[in-house]
């Protein structure tokens, strides 16, 4: 455990501390990683760099980077509609270790992305997930009532636009290429970069408005 | 390895009772869908799971569904479609009836 709590004698912080772990499951993790470390099997560093390898990638440098190219660039969004590792990798990005399949959300389509059974999610373009991405009220609604889960993301999609749900369940990794927003003509590759959103790249969301 | 199923194939998901890890979820057992997709072979989960390399490759399939055939109450228009990745024995021809 990270600390140990002795009663309630000391004044307890205004914010709360992260709690600690509860479940049975929870603790059955911990103490396996504890025993792993100390078998010798990796060490507590090689965690920290795991996690900080993790933690360095972010929607912003990374899945950002390549729905805005395929913003620009026609040749390169048909080569990402193709096969997504291998145009990911043309950017000198880490495609992740599976295949990867890019959606394109057009004006009578609109693509959103769900792992039902557990969080699959493309941590190479878009890091880790958060947390209501991996919620089993999410996984659990959006294929079931997708039109109101995203309303309540405030995405309101038209009944004329076909909503298409993606349950990653096995092998596979997707990457929502949301429509590029009016009132962008000409502007350069890096300020597009800046309307794309995490949300928009699962698909819960549009890219940002302009204005 | 040759897949069994080409893109427009009607596929039903099968419907069966499965204790190991498996990865095809309940709510598409027995739904009948159309192959969107050929992805690759991948070693199965019920065995992979279990400290091998999960066998023979078996190839996995995208299959889109349309909403209302999921949900008989489906709240939007007929034209909602879901996709999901779907092992190859876990498909069936869908003239064949579980």
């Amino acid at each position: 455990m990270a600390h140990e709590h002795h009663g309630h004698d000391h004044p307890h912080p205004f914010q709360p501390d992260h709690p600690e772990p509860t479940s049975y499951y929870e603790l059955l993790g911990m103490a396996l990683n504890e025993l792993l470390i100390e078998k010798g099997v990796y060490t507590a560093g090689d965690m920290r760099a795991m996690i900080e390898q993790l933690e360095a990638v972010s929607p912003e440098t990374h899945g950002a980077k390549v729905v805005a190219r395929a913003w620009v660039d026609p040749d390169f969004k048909a080569a990402l509609l193709r096969d997504g590792a291998a145009a990911v990798s043309s950017l000198g990005l880490d495609p992740g270790y599976t295949e990867l399949t890019a959606l394109e959300n057009t004006p009578r389509l609109h693509n959103v992305v769900v792992c039902t059974l557990c969080s699959c999610y493309p941590r190479s373009l878009l890091g880790r997930p958060p947390a209501w991405y991996k919620s089993a009220s999410y996984r659990s609604r959006l294929v079931r009532e997708p039109r109101k889960v995203l309303a309540e993301f405030g995405t309101t999609v038209p009944d004329d636009v076909e909503v298409r749900v993606h349950d990653s369940t096995a092998e596979l990794r997707y990457v929502v290429v949301p429509m590029r927003p009016e009132g962008t003509e000409g502007w350069s590759e890096e300020d597009l970069a800046t309307l794309v959103t995490r949300d928009s790249m699962i698909g819960v969301a549009r890219a940002k408005a302009t204005r | 390895m040759t897949p069994a199923f080409r893109v427009g194939d009607r596929v039903r998901v099968d419907d069966r009772y499965e204790p190991r890890h498996h990865r095809t979820p309940a709510y598409v057992k027995g739904k009948v869908g159309e192959v969107e997709r050929v992805c690759l072979a991948h070693g199965r989960p019920e065995i992979l799971a279990y400290r091998n390399d999960g066998g023979p490759p078996r190839t996995v399939y995208r299959v889109r569904l349309r909403q209302c055939d999921l949900w008989p109450d489906y709240n939007g228009p007929a034209h909602d479609t879901l996709e999901i990745e779907i092992f190859e024995h876990w498909l069936r021809p869908v003239e064949a009836r579980n």
